[in-house]
């Protein structure tokens, strides 16, 4: 099936959703998502985010879509074609979207552990106002624990259900889910009973918000203060390849590894997580790569490949390349 | 060869008399040393006296407390990417119930620490801050006998209940009037407990 995006043309199979089909071109033109987890089944169509505008159904039907759709649930259909950012109305709407998302967001960055990998804090520079509207009280919860090792601050939620969903599908018996309905919707577990699954830890790793943050890493230090390397070890439950993120000797947190939509490669079982916080667990392989954009790689040095292809990339641009090409 | 047009000829000619007694270049030089003592002091007298500071002088880092006393810090470490010399260290920690009187928020620097003698006082700590906590003051560093002794920690920073200090000459009016807007959170002083689930 042929599907174009921001007039870029892809090949695609059926049953591929607008979104995948962005993602394969890349992430130039993606939408950025919120809820949407392609390790998840079932997930996606909450958040709105990855809203897009279909100019043209299909060859067979060339009207348009009457109103935006959500791209992680839309399938394409042949001769689709799709703007995503060449669409201003469609950046004006996802503007709407962001203040949507951060009505009842508390802001809280300054204090929040997920400050510098938070994909809310990115989508807000990137398509929100600086402004709000809103001159109501936002909804307040005391954060809680959900077990020992997991702090849920709901204050920060978007209810984008990742997490539901992991609990699902990863772990057996799922113990926490939403509970009452619309705004005064919140998660939360049977009377603050812990989730005590050997893979419940990677609920914070989907968190898209600092909602779901590790208590072992607690206010220990900002993400951009610590150097993420990708690292391994013997592990029975899980494939044993993590993210460590150290400060000097230290082992300050053990993630798992995420790719370039920010999701989760291989979930990692809790042992890893939470028990294995010293340097000698480990097999340390390199440096995790980290967009050079992202604060975490503020003051650490980058992959040297990853500078060679910038710079061609550079150099082509500004037509080095072809000077000797010329007669 | 002449490399530049400044060169001056040395001549070595005879002093005439007037010259030689040297007496009238003494009065001449006297009556310029006497003529200063009618002319306006520019010496200071420091410490008695002070200069006054531009509003916006960089001196001495004062980490402030809100009005009720409590420390607005919440050791969010953008001071810290921010500075420079990679002069401020910070750990943090979390607040107890019963504290809220001590820090503002639930997060709190439990030790800050700010390296006099890497500081440059160029001031982005003081820009990039969210929390309006800490400020460059017109105060100068005191110098000291130990370079350890430079290494400031919360004891010297944070300021003193009983002798606050003014911040409000360097804060532009743009921040002024966003300190003045109802609502949000950033402006609104403690007020107990928070109502669970509710609007």
């Amino acid at each position: 099936m042929k599907v174009t995006i921001d007039g870029i043309e892809i090949d695609v199979p059926k049953g591929t959703t607008i979104l995948q089909a962005a993602r394969m071109i890349g992430p130039e033109v993606a939408p950025p998502t919120m809820c949407y987890y392609s390790k998840l089944k079932t997930s996606g169509g909450y958040c709105r985010t990855c809203i897009v505008k279909v100019t043209q159904g299909s060859t067979a039907n060339p009207n348009p879509m009457p109103k935006p759709v959500a791209s992680c649930r839309t399938e394409v259909m042949d001769g689709m074609v799709v703007q995503n950012i060449t669409s201003p109305e469609i950046i004006e709407a996802r503007k709407g979207i962001v203040e949507f998302l951060l009505i009842n967001h508390p802001l809280d960055c300054p204090v929040c552990d997920q400050a510098g990998e938070c994909k809310l804090q990115d989508l807000g520079y990137e398509h929100g106002s600086a402004n709000t509207r809103y001159e109501f009280k936002r909804r307040e919860y005391e954060p809680i624990d959900i077990g020992d090792k997991i702090k849920l601050h709901m204050n920060r939620c978007i209810l984008c259900y990742r997490c539901v969903k992991t609990a699902e599908q990863i772990t057996d018996g799922r113990v926490h889910g939403m509970i009452h309905r619309g705004d005064a919707a919140e998660i939360s577990t049977y009377i603050e009973q812990s989730l005590s699954n050997d893979f419940s830890g990677n609920v914070i790793d989907v968190c898209p918000v600092g909602a779901l943050t590790d208590k072992t890493f607690r206010f220990k230090q900002r993400v951009w203060f610590t150097k993420p390397v990708d690292a391994h070890r013997d592990c029975k439950k899980c494939s044993g390849k993590a993210r460590v993120w150290l400060k000097g000797e230290e082992v300050l947190r053990v993630t798992a590894r995420k790719d370039q939509w920010d999701e989760v490669e291989e979930f990692i079982c809790n042992s890893c997580r939470y028990d294995h916080k010293k340097k000698s667990d480990w097999v340390i392989e390199g440096p995790s790569p980290i967009h050079r954009n992202s604060v975490i790689s503020q003051n650490h040095y980058q992959h040297l490949n990853e500078l060679k292809v910038e710079a061609m990339k550079h150099q082509k641009a500004l037509g080095f390349m072809s000077i000797n090409k010329k007669p | 060869m002449q490399l530049t047009n400044r060169s001056k000829q040395v001549s070595f000619k005879e002093m005439t008399v007037a010259e030689k007694i040297y007496f009238p270049a003494i009065v001449k030089g006297m009556a310029v040393t006497f003529s200063h003592l009618f002319k306006k002091r520019p010496t200071i007298m420091y410490p008695e006296q002070k200069r006054e500071y531009a509003a916006v002088y960089r001196g001495q880092h004062v980490l402030k407390r809100d009005d009720n006393g409590a420390e607005r810090c919440t050791s969010c470490g953008m001071c810290a990417v921010a500075c420079p010399a990679e002069a401020i260290t910070m750990e943090s920690g979390e607040r107890k119930k019963g504290e809220e009187h001590l820090y503002r928020e639930e997060k709190y620097a439990k030790t800050y620490e700010i390296n006099m003698l890497r500081c440059i006082f160029c001031g982005l700590c003081e820009e990039a801050c969210p929390k309006e906590a800490i400020f460059l003051t017109d105060r100068i560093v005191d110098a000291e006998y130990e370079r350890d002794t430079f290494i400031y920690g919360k004891d010297k920073l944070v300021e003193k209940m009983d002798k606050r200090i003014d911040v409000t000459k360097r804060q532009t009016p743009e921040v002024l009037a966003f300190k003045k807007i109802p609502g949000l959170k950033h402006n609104e002083l403690y007020t107990g407990k928070l109502e669970k689930g509710k609007h």
